[in-house]
């Protein structure tokens, strides 16, 4: 009896340490999950006639995808991305972040396009206003134009698999 | 020894990395721009402020910091630009509120567990209680003292 108390705090740590070391403490929790993305309307990296930006987002479920050529996991993750782009099941946007327009265009040439459209940030602002801290980051948004979940890092197929094709086939589903 | 470390000494003044020439027109707007920046956290190496970080990201939170503050506005409004961007996570000193309660309180709550745990022991020890004889326990002091004189 004179040890429970003790033993219950000890259990209370060990728990609360459990739960710590399933965390990642360098994921940065984003502010924006069940929030309408940040506006923006950028140009277009294929053509800078051409804009992108949130209101093309309204209306069907989306990726928005951080990428920019001089980023090795991008490279690793996007494999993923063009198999999932063929599968014609969910739109994947580029952001285009703090890239050269050339740079980009020719890493789209040599790895393969996945994208219906890419953003061009050079300055990196829209990067900033949708709080992306590294790059590649990908966002899903609802039909509303709410972001529902953001991986921070390259896409593995598993985090597909398991993560990311529920829950855009749940959004898919919701009628809105 | 010396000789190996000289190489590495030598090239130190070099890394001493470029200070930022950022314009004020107020040296009160550059007081606060200053502190501001050492009180928010990089978020690419995260154990280092804004103002001592070297990643490219630091370097532009950084310049929308500057812009908010020459800009004539409140530090409150530059720490809210990031915070609604990136969350508590920037800040130094997390703001108390319910997720944090815990952990501005927790230290405190321990505090106060420990001494009172400690003053019911030290409470127990003082009351003489424990410390009448029973009858049995006075006749067997009785035997043992007989037999050590007998």
């Amino acid at each position: 009896m004179r040890y429970l108390i003790p033993l219950a705090v000890f259990a209370v740590m060990v728990i609360f340490l459990g739960i710590g070391l399933t965390l990642n403490p360098r994921e940065v929790p984003s502010p924006f999950i069940g929030k309408p993305a940040p506006a923006f309307a950028l140009p277009q990296v294929a053509d800078a006639g051409k804009t992108l930006g949130t209101d093309d987002l309204k209306g069907q479920v989306s990726l928005v995808n951080v990428w920019a050529s001089w980023c090795t996991s991008c490279r690793e993750e996007h494999p993923v991305l063009l198999q999932l782009a063929r599968q014609n099941i969910v739109p994947i946007y580029g952001l285009n972040y703090k890239d050269e327009r050339d740079n980009a265009l020719a890493w789209l040439q040599r790895f393969g396009d996945p994208y219906t459209a890419s953003a061009f940030d050079p300055e990196g602002k829209t990067g900033i206003d949708w709080g992306v801290y590294g790059v590649p980051e990908t966002f899903v948004v609802d039909r509303d134009g709410i972001i529902r979940h953001k991986q921070t890092g390259p896409i593995t197929p598993e985090i597909l698999e398991n993560k990311l094709l529920p829950l855009i086939r749940q959004l898919q589903s919701k009628s809105s | 020894m010396m000789h190996r470390l000289l190489p590495f000494l030598l090239i130190l003044p070099f890394t001493v990395q470029a200070i930022e020439i950022r314009e004020f027109d107020d040296p009160a707007k550059q007081q606060r721009y200053e502190n501001l920046i050492e009180e928010l956290r990089c978020l690419v190496c995260q154990n280092q402020s804004l103002a001592d970080s070297d990643a490219d990201l630091a370097r532009d939170l950084r310049d929308e910091v500057y812009t908010i503050i020459q800009s004539g506005k409140s530090e409150q409004e530059a720490v809210k630009f990031l915070t609604d961007r990136y969350g508590d996570f920037v800040l130094y000193r997390p703001p108390f509120k319910m997720t944090t309660a815990f952990l501005w309180i927790g230290p405190f709550l321990l505090l106060a567990g420990g001494g009172a745990f400690l003053w019911r022991q030290v409470k127990r020890r003082n009351t003489g209680e424990d410390l009448e004889l029973t009858d049995e326990e006075k006749k067997r002091l009785e035997r043992l003292r007989n037999n050590l004189e007998g």
